[in-house]
C-alpha cells in the first residue's frame, strides 16, 4: 500500500513555503506590485491624456471608469503602491548598508544581516499596513 | 560603468517618485477623509478639480518630473527582469531599445498633455 506522508505544514503551507524566509515573499511581492503599477501607469498616461479634449471628454471618460469594478482596480493600485513604496524605501536602506549591522567574525550564537535587519523589516511592513488601512477607510467612504 | 550608472538612476528615481507619487496618491485617494477633515471639496477626479489643478504650473512641472522618473524606474525595472533571463547580447540590445523607445514616446505624449492642459487655463 502506498504510504501517505503527513502534511507537515498544514494550511500554513498555502501561505508559506516552509523554509522560504519572509524576505523572499517581500521580493516576490515587490516584483508583482512593481509590474502592476507599471501596467496601470502606462494606461493612466493614455486615460489622463483625455483631458486635452476638455471638460466634456473628461467627464465621459470618467463616466466610463467610474463604475465599481474600476474603482476596485484603482484601490488595488493603492494597496500595491503602499507596499512597493514602503518596501522600496527599505530596500534602498539595505542597499546603502544601513541598519544591517557590521560584518564580523562568525561566532556562536550566529547572526546574519537579514536577521539583524528583521526588526526594521517588521516596522516597515506595519507602516505599509497602516497606509493600506487608511486608504481602505477612504475607499469605504468612496463606495458609500 | 554604464550599468551601475543606470542602477543609480533607478534608485534615485525611486526617491523622487516616493515624494511626488506620495503627494499624488494623497490627493487622489484621501479625498474623502480630507474632505471630512474640512480640507478640499470631495471628489478629486471631478472636472472642476482636475482642470483647476492642471492650470497650475506647479502641477504641470511635477507631473512631467513624475512622468520621467516613473517611466524610467518602471521600465528599467522591467528591463532588469528580462536581463535576468540570460538573453543573448543582441536580444538584450533589442529589449533595451524597444523599452527605451516606448518610454520616450510615453514621456513625450504625457508631457505634451500636461503642457496643453496647462495652457487651456482651467477651461
Ligand atoms: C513609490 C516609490 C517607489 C519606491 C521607493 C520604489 C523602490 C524600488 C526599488 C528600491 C527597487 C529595486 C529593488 C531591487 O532591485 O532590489 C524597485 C524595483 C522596481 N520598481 Fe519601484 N519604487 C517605487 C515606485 C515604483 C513605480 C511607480 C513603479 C511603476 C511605474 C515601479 C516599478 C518597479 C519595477 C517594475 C521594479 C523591478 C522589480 C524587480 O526587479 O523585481 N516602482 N522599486
Ligand atoms: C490609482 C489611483 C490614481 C488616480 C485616481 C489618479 C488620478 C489622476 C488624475 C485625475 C490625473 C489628471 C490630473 C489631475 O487631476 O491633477 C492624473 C495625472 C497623472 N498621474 Fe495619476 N492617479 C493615480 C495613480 C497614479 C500612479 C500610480 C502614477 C505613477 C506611477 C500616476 C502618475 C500620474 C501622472 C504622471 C499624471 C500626469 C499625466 C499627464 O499630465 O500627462 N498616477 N492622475
Amino acid at each position: 500500500m502506498q504510504q501517505r506522508l503527513k502534511n507537515r505544514l498544514g494550511i500554513m503551507g498555502w501561505l508559506g513555503g516552509g523554509r522560504y524566509g519572509m524576505d523572499r515573499y517581500a521580493y516576490a511581492l515587490h516584483r508583482i506590485t512593481g509590474l502592476g503599477i507599471l501596467a496601470y501607469f502606462i494606461m493612466h498616461i493614455i486615460v489622463t491624456g483625455q483631458r486635452t479634449g476638455g471638460v466634456e471628454r473628461w467627464e465621459s471618460t470618467m463616466a466610463f471608469f467610474g463604475s465599481t469594478p474600476f474603482k476596485i482596480g484603482e484601490f488595488l493600485v493603492v494597496l500595491a503602491f503602499a507596499f512597493h513604496a514602503v518596501n522600496g524605501l527599505r530596500l534602498i536602506f539595505v542597499e546603502l548598508g544601513w541598519w544591517i549591522g557590521k560584518p564580523g567574525t562568525p561566532s556562536f550564537p550566529y547572526t546574519y544581516s537579514t536577521l539583524r535587519h528583521r526588526p526594521l523589516f517588521i516596522v516597515f511592513m506595519v507602516v505599509a499596513a497602516v497606509l493600506m488601512i487608511i486608504g481602505g477607510v477612504d475607499f469605504y467612504f468612496v463606495l458609500k | 560603468m554604464r550599468e551601475s550608472r543606470l542602477w543609480f538612476w533607478h534608485i534615485l528615481s525611486a526617491a523622487v517618485i516616493l515624494v511626488l507619487l506620495g503627494i499624488h496618491m494623497g490627493i487622489m485617494h484621501l479625498g474623502e477623509l480630507l474632505h471630512m477633515a474640512g480640507i478640499g471639496s470631495g471628489d478629486p477626479v471631478d472636472s472642476s478639480q482636475v482642470f483647476g489643478r492642471s492650470r497650475q504650473a506647479v502641477f504641470m512641472i511635477t507631473y512631467i518630473l513624475l512622468l520621467g522618473a516613473g517611466l524610467f524606474h518602471g521600465l528599467y525595472g522591467l528591463r532588469s527582469m528580462f536581463f535576468e533571463l540570460s538573453l543573448s547580447k543582441s536580444l538584450e540590445k533589442l529589449v533595451g531599445g524597444v523599452l527605451a523607445v516606448a518610454g520616450i514616446a510615453l514621456f513625450l505624449y504625457g508631457s505634451y498633455v500636461a503642457i496643453v492642459v496647462y495652457q487651456m487655463n482651467g477651461v
